[in-house]
Order: C-alpha cells, then structure tokens, then sequence
C-alpha cells in the first residue's frame, strides 16, 4: 500500500490536514456565522451520568470513517485505531470516500447508521454538513468521536485535538533554541499570508521566543505558499538577504522538505539549524545526511488510537464526554476530557535520528 | 415514447446508425433500465442487510434528488445532441452566492429568487455561446464548468456559511410522515411529470428529437433551432441554481465546492436511462430509473461493506455496459448484407 503514497502526495495531505484541522481548533469554528447568536451548547447530547468503572463490552463495532480514503496521514491514523479496537477485542472497520469533499462523508454515515455501529470516529471534511446525518447516528444509538477536523460540537459527543497551538509553537521554538544554543537569527519559512493555523503559531512563537530566549532575534517571515519550489526559492533568498542567519523554522511539511532540499546541497548544511513541522518519510534522508538535526509532528497513529479507546469510552459509559471526566486510553495513559468535550493527544512528538526509524508516515 | 421512432426517419441519412437506438426496438424507451431497477430492488430487498428499511429509503431517495433534478433538463439537452457540463458548478456558485446573501442578511425567500435569476443569466450565458456564436457546447461548458466554479471561490473562497434556519434544514432532510420518502421528492415528481410531458407529448418534444436527429432538417422543417437550444440552456440553470439551493439546505453548509463533479453523476443517469449522447434517442423515464439504479447499487454495495474504489469500478463498468450494449446490438444488425440492411432499415420506418 504505502508504495503508492509518493512524498509529494503526502506532504500536500498532511498540511492540508493540519491546516483544516488547526483552522478547527484554533478559531473554534469553521463556519462563518450570520449574526452572533451565541448558540451555547451546554449539555452535549447526554443527559446520563457517567459511571468510570462500566467496563467496556466486547464485540463493539467501531468505524473509522477518515475525510478519504487512500489519505496516506489517515491511513496511518486509522492504523493506529484498529491497533486499538483491536485490544479492545471489538470490530473494525473503515470506510470513506474516495473523494474528500464536504458532503461525501454523509452517505457513509447514513450507511453505517443503517449497520447499526456502536462507534463512529470520524475526521470532518466540513464542520457542519455532516451534521444531520450525525445527529441521526447518534439518534439511533451510536457515539460519535471526531478528530483531526471536527465538527460543530453539538455533533459529537468529544473530539480528539492533536496538539494545542501553544504545545505546537512552543515545541519549534525550543528545538530551535536548542539547537542554535539559544542564541542568534532565526527566519520563519511559513505557509501562505493569509494561512490561518500558521499565523496563529507565529503569533506565540515569537511572544513565546522573546519572553523565554530574549537572545534569540526573529529577524523575518517569508512564504512559500505551501509549494516545493516556491518555498526552495524562498529558502535561497533567506539565506541571500540574512549571511548571519542561524536557523530557520517552518511550520508546515512543505516548507520544511524544500527548505532541507536546498540546504543539503548547499555550503550552508550544518552550519543554519532547521526545524519545523515535518513528516519522518520526507525528512529520513535529511536527518541522516545531517541537514536536519530534530523536528516535530504529533503522531497521527496515536490519535486515532486515542480517538479508539475515547469511542469505546462513551459508548461504555465510562464518560459522557463532560468536562472533567477521565479515562484510560490503553498505552498512552489516563486522558481528561476538556471544554466542549476536546480532549488533547499531548505535545507533538520529536523526531531525530534515533528515533526517526520507528515511524513510518 | 413513439416520438422517437417517429423522427427516425430524418436521422437515417445524417447520422451513423450504431448512434442511435437499435431499429426494430419495439419496447418503449427506458423499460429495459426499468426492468433492471426493478430487478435490482428486489434482489438487493432479500439480499442486503437493512437495504428495504424506511429509514434507507429515506437516504437512499434524498442522495438521488438533486441527480434527479438536473437531469430533467440535460437530458432534454442531451437529446438535441447538446451537453451541458457546467450545471455541477452551477451548483456550486448557486450555493456559495447563497451563503453570501444569507451572510449579508437577505431573507431567505428573496435569496432563492435571487439564485433561480442567478441560474438563469448563467444557463443563458452558455446558450448565447452556443446559438449566437455557435460554438460546440461540449467546448463552452466545459469553460463555464472552470469558469463558474471559479466565481463560486470568488463569492466565498474557502468559508462555509452554515447558520441557516433549523426550519428550512429540516425540512430539506425530513421525510413525509414516517414514510421515509424525503419532503424534496414531491416537487421534484411535479417537475418529473412537467418534462416528460412537455418531451413525450408535445411538438416541443418531437422537435428536439428532430433536433437531435438532425439539425439541418429540423431546421428546414421550420424549426427554431437556436431558440429552442437557447432556452434549454436557460432551464438547466435555473434547475441547477435550484439544485444548488437544495444541496445547501440538505447538508446545511453553503460551500463553493458543493457537488463537485455532480455533472458526471448526472450524465451517468442519463446515459445510464438510455439516452444517446449523439443525442436522437431515449426517454425521461430510462433516466429517471437510470438515476435512481445508480444510486441504489451504490447505497447496497455500501451496506456490504464494499469500499468506496470498488464501488466506483462498478458504477463505471455499469454505464460502460449500459452505453455499449445498444451499440453491440445495433453492430449486430448492421452485420446483415448491405441490400438486406438497406431494405430492412427502410421497412422499420414506419
């Protein structure tokens, strides 16, 4: 299978899915809203009460229903889910289109209310347009978990964030710092102008930067508009218009691929620190030939793994999916389940050359 | 139905005859299909778990309606030998104006007149580049396909618009009574009935088969060709801005890229129900059953669990049959001897 998932492909999905995903959880909506109106969801769906001991019954049919099929990043993701349903000794299975576009999820939640899941895990490729058919899901009996992208939150009873924005700049930052010795001129190899989630991390990378390495300068931010050549161009000119330049952060897969392309072949390898968002398969070479010494993503198999046994949770009983309550996700340890059901994987995990070769992604 | 049979004539010099319906044919057009849809409904009733359930026929109609819907007036289209590619992105634009009107605080009434007018401009758009400068439709939709779906990113980029009132949503989702059969589908019957009148039982109708068959001849027949032409491009954008005002109640999100590649869904019903591409031939009926089979194989392979590039493999095997079994039949009857096909082709001339 992963024989067909070229590099190229898969940098394209994997900030494509971080960026709808972050659009999600750092504006809280992805919907433009007519008028104000504060539509306050206070109960999310459940009246019941939890009760943390119910165990969780063999044979539960959990869905994973990712924005499409064939995605390399929710291939692995899914992965991570049957690992999981598959200690809880349920039933998987995952379907999807083969498109991801906003309303072709719903004929496939439509199906698997006819099957009649237990569990529906799902990535929204639109926040609202799947919302009916959920509805309708969880009217006859299922529970609905999203993550990566989620939904209106009346939708779903929780959904599983993969890192926080704070958890996502500030993991760069100390990378960086780390590896410039906390020190110099850095440039930010973004995304485009106007790219929601991208923006948002720089805001607090560089508040987070100033305030804990005051020696460390932000000098620019430049955009290579999530193109391989583009952001190879704009890596170049950094390097150009900045000769003291010490690193270079970029905070998205396509960035930081291009920007490690051009440094390896250049005099400048080892000597300007790089580190950003990146996938292990596109940065392997880049790790091991010395370009690149860490960078960071959250581990898209841990989430659907989460997003597995947090199903398998609500529809035990064990949660409701309120704020506060907890539960024991296999071998990632106890979750808590925050605001407006979110419930996060953690801080992104950290890639070098010892450990880049347990990840396959 | 006999209208078909009845323009034949005026085609046999015009066009190739493996193009049209085999000769000699007698069922009306679209039974076959519908003796399949039947078939299918059936097996698949006895055969897949929770296929033949109110509640699957709810999803089941409502995933056809809009399908269903734009192929009224394709299909007309398609039968004068024209095509319109543009009318999923004519949905698309439909909706993402929608949203933005709703956005700006119109009413909800006034919004839909608005998208319907919409529809219209762009359908007569299409038709002026079609008739006035006689352009091959294939050419000029396949340009309003980019060209309208472009504008639809322009209204709305890449925002969704979702806060339309829970009365109107519902009501694009909910069925009549607990019959499971969706609200949206008694217009759209009224609509059914509207065109296969007008095709099957008017001089409208025999002219666009004329049309189809040949335009030279309908021409000299004293029919206004590019009039005609004009106006079916009119009517399959209003029909898709409708369609675009549906999509958007139905999944409640306005979106510019709501029913990408719907065209081809769409063409594929009609196809599907028999009706020719070279235009000529075939009935409203054929598509309508074309439309609903479709949606049906696809709603109980789902059941099964047949994943969804399986799923595509079979739909595009199915039209793949349904386009070349005529044509394998009508090569079948051409492989008489030439002075027998003549003479045989003569005596099917009523």
């Amino acid at each position: 299978m992963t024989s067909f998932l070229t590099a190229r492909r898969l940098r394209g999905v994997i900030t494509g899915s971080a960026v709808a995903a972050l659009v999600l959880t750092t504006a809280a909506c992805g919907g433009t809203t007519r008028d104000d109106e504060d539509a306050s969801s206070g109960d999310s769906g459940s009246s019941a009460s939890a009760d943390p001991n119910a165990e969780i019954p063999e044979g539960l049919a959990i869905a994973f229903l990712p924005k499409q099929l064939n995605n390399p990043y929710f291939a692995v993701a899914d992965g991570g889910g049957e690992k999981a349903v598959g200690e809880l000794k349920g039933d998987y299975s995952e379907v999807g289109p083969s498109e991801a576009s906003a309303s072709s999820q719903v004929s496939y939640i439509n199906t698997l209310t006819q099957q009649g899941a237990d569990v529906i895990v799902t990535s929204a490729n639109d926040p609202n347009a799947i919302c009916s058919a959920l509805d309708q899901a969880r009217a006859g009996g299922a529970k609905v978990v999203t993550f990566d992208s989620d939904t209106d939150p009346e939708c779903r009873d929780a959904f599983i964030n993969q890192a926080t924005a704070d958890g996502i700049a500030q993991t760069q930052i100390d990378l960086m710092a780390e590896q410039i010795g906390g020190s110099g001129k850095v440039a930010i190899l973004s995304a485009t102008a106007n790219a929601t989630n991208q923006n948002a991390w720089i805001e607090i990378m560089k508040s987070y930067a100033a305030e804990k390495y005051p020696q460390m300068q932000i000098v620019s931010t430049v955009y290579g508009d999530d193109e391989d050549e583009k952001s190879f161009q704009e890596t170049q000119g950094l390097l150009q218009s900045t000769p003291d330049l010490k690193g270079i952060i970029s905070p998205t897969t396509v960035g930081i691929a291009a920007a490690a392309r051009y440094l390896s072949g250049s005099e400048y390898k080892g000597k300007v620190a790089l580190t950003g968002l990146g996938t292990p398969n596109q940065m392997r070479d880049f790790v091991k030939d010395g370009t690149v010494t860490a960078f960071a993503l959250w581990n898209p198999a841990d989430l659907g793994y989460l997003a597995a046994y947090a199903g398998a949770a609500l529809s035990a009983g064990q949660i409701t999916g309120a704020e506060g309550e907890t539960f024991t996700a296999g071998d990632l340890g106890e979750y808590t389940i925050g605001k407006d059901g979110e419930i996060v994987l953690g801080d992104p995990t950290v890639f070098k050359a010892d450990n880049i070769d347990d990840f396959d992604f | 139905m006999a209208v078909d049979t009845s323009s034949a004539p005026v085609a046999g010099n015009a066009t190739p005859p493996p193009a049209r319906a085999p000769r000699g044919f007698t069922l009306p057009s679209g039974s076959v299909i519908s003796t399949f849809l039947v078939l299918f409904l059936v097996i698949a009733s006895f055969s897949v778990d929770g296929f033949a359930s109110t509640r699957n026929l709810g999803f089941l109609l409502l995933d056809v309606v809009v399908i269903a819907l734009i192929a009224l007036p394709l299909t007309l289209i398609v039968v004068t030998g024209e095509i319109d590619l543009s009318v999923a992105s004519m949905v698309g634009l439909s909706s993402a104006v929608m949203g933005k009107l709703w956005f700006a605080g119109l009413s909800l009434q006034l919004i839909i007149v608005l998208c319907l007018v919409l529809g219209a401009v762009l359908g007569a758009f299409n038709g002026l580049l079609v008739t006035w400068l006689g352009l091959p439709s294939l050419a000029v939709t396949i340009g309003t396909l980019a060209l309208y779906r472009g504008l639809a990113f322009v209204v709305l980029g890449d925002q969704a618009v979702a806060d339309f009132p829970r009365s109107w949503t519902t009501w694009a989702i909910s069925s009549l009574g607990n019959s499971g059969i969706p609200n949206a589908v008694l217009p759209l019957l009224v609509l059914v009935a509207v065109t296969a009148v007008l095709l099957h039982a008017t001089p409208i109708g025999r002219a666009l088969y004329a049309m189809g068959n040949s335009e030279d001849a309908a021409r000299f027949s004293g029919i206004d060709v590019a009039r005609m032409k004009f106006w079916l491009f009119v009517a399959s954008g209003v029909v898709s801005a409708l369609g675009g005002v549906f999509w958007t109640l139905r999944y409640g999100s306005a979106r510019a890229d709501n029913a990408t590649g719907l065209e081809l869904q769409v063409i594929a019903a009609i196809l599907l129900g028999g009706v020719s591409i070279f235009g000529g031939s075939g009935g409203l009926l054929g598509v309508m059953a074309g439309a609903l089979l479709l949606a049906s194989v696809r709603n109980a392979l789902q059941l099964v669990n047949v994943p969804s590039d399986v799923l595509n493999i079979v739909t595009g095997a199915l039209l793949i049959v349904a386009v070349v079994a005529p044509q394998v039949v009508a090569r079948l009857k051409t492989h008489r001897p030439p002075a027998r096909r003549s003479a045989g082709a003569q005596k099917g001339n009523p």
